[in-house]
Formats: C-alpha cells, structure tokens, sequence
C-alpha cells in the first residue's frame, strides 16, 4: 500500500488486469503514444494525460491499439470485439466526444444483451474524462454522465478518488455488461492511499465519505471531495452532515440513499452536469416519490446554470457548483421553517 | 528597504499540477534578466514547461538545484536589483523559506513514522507493525480469522512499555500476500515461527485471538523454547462448537449493510459495529484472493461446521505460564469452553463482554496482561 494519484490507480488497474486477463485490450487516440514514433521513443507521452504510460511497452501493439481519429469505427469495433469474445477498454478521450459515436453505445452495445434474448454479453468499458474546471473550454468541459444513465443496458460509473477509480475500474473491466466509465479531467494529481493488489468495488452500493444527523449531501466524482469539505466547514458551525458518493448512477443505490434522507430529513444534491434532467433532478424525484414524509425542508441541488461551460476562467469558476455554494444550499436548507398549514 | 526582492517559486502549470521538477536552469546567477525571458524548465508528472521570468532584474540566487522536486509555491530562486546587499538576499531567504514551510507543515511532522511496514519473509509478504522498545521479552501479538493487526489498535501502544510489541497480519489477511497453504493452524505456527526468525527473536511472549489463540497454542507445541507466555484470548481449540453463522456471512458479506449484521456477533454491545469498520473491512475483503483464502482457512480449520482441531492437550502440556481472557457474552465461541483446564491457568471471563474483549474491554484486558507478564512470568 502507498499514497497513489488517480492516474496511477486507473493505470494500475489496466496493468493488473491485462496481465490477469488475456483477452484484456485497450484502444483508443493516443493510448499508445502520442508523440508518435520520432526518435524511436512510441510511449512517450501514454494518452494525452499519461494515464495509459508504460502499457504499449509492456503488452505491445496487439494489445495496446492506437487507433485513427474516428470514434464512431473504433467505439464500434470495440462494441463487436466485446460481444465476440475480448473484454475491451475503449477510451474516448473527451467525453464530449461521445456525439460521433453514439449509435454505437446507445444502439448496438447497450441493446445486445436485450435483444439477443440475453445470449450475447458485451463485456465493454470505455473510458472518458469528464468536467469542467480545466479550461478546456465548452466542447471539451461537459459532464454528460445523465446522458448514459438514460440509456437502459449501459452501466454508469463515476469514481471520487484514486482508491474507488481502481476497484471501480476493476470491476468494469470483469464485468459482462457495457461500462461507461468516467473520470474527472481535474483529478488526476490527487492521491491517497491505494492497496498494490487488483480489488473490486461493486457497483450499485453507495459510499458514505461523511456520516451526519441533520443533512443529507449526495454528490458525484469530484464533487464528492467538494462535499466533504463543505460538511468538515459545516461541523464546526455545529451542522452534521452524511456525504453519499452513489459510485455508479446507474445501477443506482436508491436505498441508502433514501435511508439517509429518512434519518435526516434534508437533501441536497451536488451535480456538476447541466441542470436540466441530470442525477440531481432524478435523485430529487426519486426522494419526492419516496421519501416525501420524511423531508423537513424543500430539496436543494446545487448545479451549474443551462448554459454551455464558459471559457473565461472566472465565468468558468462562477459556472461551477463550489464547497461555498455547497455550504450555503445547506445553511439554507436547515435554516427552512415548516410553516403549518391551517 | 528601497529596493525589491522578487521570489521565484515554482510555478502551477494547470490546476491540476501539485508539485514539480527542476529541469534545468537557463539563467546562472548573476546575469542580468528581461521580463519574458527563459529562466528554468520545469517538469510535472504531465509536461514540461519552460518558466519566463515575471520581470526585470538581476537573477541574484538559485535556491533550488537541478532535479529537485518541489511543491507548487516553494522558492526556487530570488531577483533582485544588484544594488541589493547579499545580506538583504539571504534574510529574505531564510524567512520565505520558514513561512512556506509553516503554511504548508499542517499535519506534516518529522517525528519517526508509528506506521506498518512490509516484510518478506520468504515467499510471503507480512504487513507488521511494532511499536515499543526496552529490555523486556518483546510481545508478539496474532489476530484471529478475517481480523488484521487493527484488531490490537487499543492495546498496542498501552502493552507496548519497555517493550517491543510486534503485531503483525497472517498471511491471507490485511495487507499481508494471500497465499494460505493448507490454511491450517500449523501453517499460521509455522510463518509466525519464521517471522520470529526473521525479526531476530528468540524468545517472545505470544498473545493470540480466537483463531490467533489456536495459533499461538499451536506455536508453543512446535517450538515450546521460542515461547516465554502465552495469553490467550477466547481462543480456538478448546472445544468443538464455533457459531458457523459468523463465518460463513462474514466469507460470503460483500456489501456494508450484510457485514455489519455479521460483525455484530463479535460484539456484546451491538452499537460498536459502525459503518466505518464494516467498510474498513470490506476493503480487506475486496482484494483479490481474501475471500479465497478465508474459505480455505475455514475448510481447513472448521470442516463440517465445527472446530477440527482439539488443543486441550496442547495447553495442558504447556510449561510456560499461561493465561485466558474470555468475554462471558461470546457469541462466536461460547465462554464455556474455557472451563475444565488446569488450575495453574488464570481464567478472567469478563462479563457482558463478547467476542473481542481486546476492542470491547480494552483497558481490562491491557491491565490483565501487564499484571500476568510482571507477576507470573517474573515468578516462573
């Protein structure tokens, strides 16, 4: 065990993985190289975030393919060498991507367990990062994991840390169903302590990173970190708060998830995708359907506005949701009286 | 002072970047500099990247060598006007350098690391933590089925005064490699023998846990002159009945809610069982080859649902003094089965406390063992 970033996590569990499993591959822009052959270096750089470093070299170009810019042939071809035998790890780069390729994921990946009478299994992960708070601008910011978790047959998963990305990652890859897997652009220099051994994490169980009495915080990926820190404020003004990191939206733990809401009475839900129709708005049916008796005080989501992720740096920090933004929605959710109805 | 002093400090490339490498200084000290110019390539963990000076000046002092890695903000080198006297340099220096150190020193002590560490001993990898020094015969401490060297955090420090203690994961469990062998208390007995070797002790007080009790029971047999006490806390071996319940949900628990029902037996009062300690398990659980390596223990030391090995003789024929801490309210293994030993063997049986007297009585037990090392074992 020792202190690894995000980036090593998701490595490791490449690594660890394909050497376990032969039928593991990876395909994508750039996981092989990146600066392409010139001075007889071909792993130079490992994805355009060195995520995928040193895996050409090890498991050669049979197993690592770099593949042309075209997301719709490889997310594709990744589709059908899953459902004929090999375990996949597709990675899209950009999440944003996903717009030349979707039929592939949403048409053929996610319906051939369904449509082929539960006889095919499509053991496929791809890859993305996801978010805005890098600058990178409206085409390459989006968090689009509610448009995944629309789509029945695809599993959604979102890890918050460097630990949960490797048993997340793990567990997508010895899964038998398609996986979306989605890793926050910004978090790849976090750290923390990862076990050196391959783990799994199930999908569809919920974490609590903070157990508390008054308010109930849901967040995803690096809102969960933000959520933590704005509970640690809020303890010491003397609110508690549970922090709950769904892991995956879909399968999603609406138990825990509703317990926690029935042991406090006040929600709020941290989603950095857009606001319209996103997990924020699906939690908050969910929790109004039923848990309603239980709640003290309205729902509060704290989400970006419906606009596209601005470039400018402080519209960017204005667009996202932030620990203070957190911390507010939760003073005023506690703050809320119940006014009696005569 | 009329005139400025301008720290460089390691850049943030990305709001990603945390800390980065000098990779090369473009600038010697002394030269005279323009704003814009090349000054240092700097290295992270994603680019390299050339740093341009903010302004004009005179590059007075490198403070940071070539390959030094360094957090984002530290002071890397120092522009000044030549007019600055070396004296004014070397102040700012000396108190930038105690301000960083001071913004960024939360939580980061010197002191020497209390922490776990990796051994190999031969084709095992063993996690052990020690703690304690002094003339004393140094304590080994042995965990039971699916704990690890965490199930002592409340007796480690307290039992080690004067003396080194040593807890330490079996193989199988915690951080320790996986590999279990036949999975039996032989097997256990016989890496602790080595581990013992390993460590350079010849002589150890052994105090084990349930299954770690029948481990340490097992090592006195092999190797009786290694052994200088033996305290044993509601150990295997004593009779056939274990509740089966705990071992098989606590194998087959992979989420949180399932394993704290199933940790609930180890406890008299239910309300220790949190969240946070299923959860800590669990991670235990998750890594590949645990689950296996439980289930070849359980099939190995609990066929057809009871315990197989039978250690009365053992503990009769022990000669080194021996002691036995047992929680009355046990639902793994019932108190009763420390009835009937020789007399010679002091029985404390705690009440309303179950499985884990250690975790649940901990400041009992620790008392219980520091009065047995320093009376019975002095006397022997």
């Amino acid at each position: 065990m020792s202190k690894k970033s995000f980036r090593q996590a998701i490595n490791e569990a490449l690594r660890q993985e394909m050497r376990r499993d032969p039928t593991v591959i990876l395909m994508g822009e750039d996981v092989a190289g990146g600066r392409g052959g010139s001075a007889g270096v071909t792993d130079a750089w490992g994805g355009v975030l060195g995520v995928t470093k040193g895996l050409y070299e090890e498991f050669g170009a049979t197993r690592v393919l770099d593949t042309p810019i075209t997301e719709a042939s490889y997310i594709g071809a990744a589709a059908g060498a899953a459902v004929t035998g090999l375990r996949p790890v597709a990675e899209l780069m950009f999440v944003d991507f996903v717009g030349c390729c979707l039929d592939q994921i949403m048409n053929q990946a996610a319906k051939f367990r369904y449509m082929f009478g539960g006889k095919a299994r499509t053991p496929l992960v791809i890859r993305a990062m996801y978010g805005a708070g890098f600058n990178a601008a409206a085409q390459h910011s989006q968090a689009l994991y509610p448009l995944f978790t629309h789509i029945p047959g695809l599993k959604v998963v979102i890890p918050s840390s460097p630990y949960e990305a490797k048993g997340l990652l793990i567990s997508a890859i010895r899964d038998d169903d398609p996986v979306i897997f989605l890793e926050n652009k910004v978090m790849y220099d976090e750290e923390e302590e990862v076990p050196d051994e391959a783990y799994t994490i199930p999908f569809g169980e919920a974490n609590l990173t903070r157990e508390g009495d008054d308010v109930t915080i849901v967040a995803f990926g690096r809102m969960v970190g933000f959520a933590n820190q704005a509970a640690d404020r809020l303890e010491k003004k003397g609110i508690s708060c549970t922090v709950i990191d769904p892991r995956t939206t879909s399968p999603l733990d609406r138990d825990t998830i509703l317990e926690c809401v029935a042991d406090t009475g006040r929600l709020v839900i941290v989603d950095e995708s857009s606001p319209r129709c996103n997990m924020a708005t699906d939690i908050a049916a969910l929790v109004a359907e039923e848990a309603f008796d239980t709640l003290r005080a309205p729902i509060r989501r704290v989400v970006p506005p419906h606009t596209p992720v601005p470039f400018a740096t402080v519209l960017e920090s204005l667009y996202m949701p932030s620990v203070e933004k957190i911390e507010a929605a939760v003073t005023a959710t506690m703050n809320h009286r119940v006014v009696e109805k005569v | 002072m009329a005139q400025d002093i301008t720290p460089i400090t390691m850049p943030k490339f990305g709001l990603a970047m945390t800390e980065g490498k000098i990779a090369g200084w473009l600038v010697e000290p002394g030269a005279s500099i323009t704003a814009g110019e090349e000054l240092v390539d700097i290295e992270t963990s994603k680019i390299t990247n050339t740093f341009e000076s903010p302004l004009a000046g005179t590059f007075r002092r490198q403070v940071a060598a070539n390959g030094e890695m360094l957090p984002v903000g530290a002071l890397i080198g120092v522009v000044a006007d030549a007019a600055v006297p070396d004296a004014d340099i070397d102040a700012f220096i000396t108190r930038f350098q105690a301000e960083f150190a001071e913004s960024a020193g939360d939580g980061e002590g010197d002191a020497v690391a209390d922490e776990p560490v990796t051994v190999t001993v031969g084709e095992y990898t063993l996690r052990l933590h020690e703690r304690g020094e002094g003339d004393e015969i140094p304590l080994v401490l042995i965990h039971g089925f699916g704990g690890d060297l965490k199930n002592w955090m409340f007796n480690h420090a307290a039992l080690a005064q004067g003396r080194r203690v040593i807890a330490f994961d079996l193989p199988g469990h915690g951080g320790s490699s996986k590999d279990v062998g036949p999975g039996t208390l032989e097997f256990f007995a016989g890496v602790t023998i080595r581990l013992l070797d390993h460590l350079d002790l010849p002589r150890v007080h052994v105090m084990g846990h349930s299954l770690g009790g029948g481990i340490a029971l097992t090592l006195a047999r092999m190797a009786p002159q290694r052994v200088a006490s033996l305290v044993l806390v509601a150990p295997a071996g004593l009779g056939r009945q274990i509740n089966m319940d705990f071992i098989n949900g606590f194998i087959a628990a992979d989420r949180v809610r399932a394993l704290q029902d199933v940790l609930k037996y180890l406890v008299h009062d239910k309300s220790l069982i949190g969240r946070r300690m299923a959860d800590d398990v669990l991670r235990y659980k998750r890594l590949d080859g645990a689950e296996a390596a439980l289930r070849t223990i359980a099939a190995a030391c609990f066929p057809a649902g009871q315990q197989g090995d039978d250690l009365r003789p053992d503990i009769q024929a022990a000669d080194m003094p021996v002691t036995l801490i047992w929680g009355q309210a046990d639902e793994v293994l019932p108190a009763t089965q420390a009835e009937g030993l020789p007399a010679a063997i002091t029985r404390h049986m705690l009440a309303d406390i179950g499985h884990m007297p250690q975790l649940e009585s901990a400041t009992a037990v620790n008392t219980i063992v520091e009065e047995f090392i320093k009376t019975k074992v002095a006397t022997s």
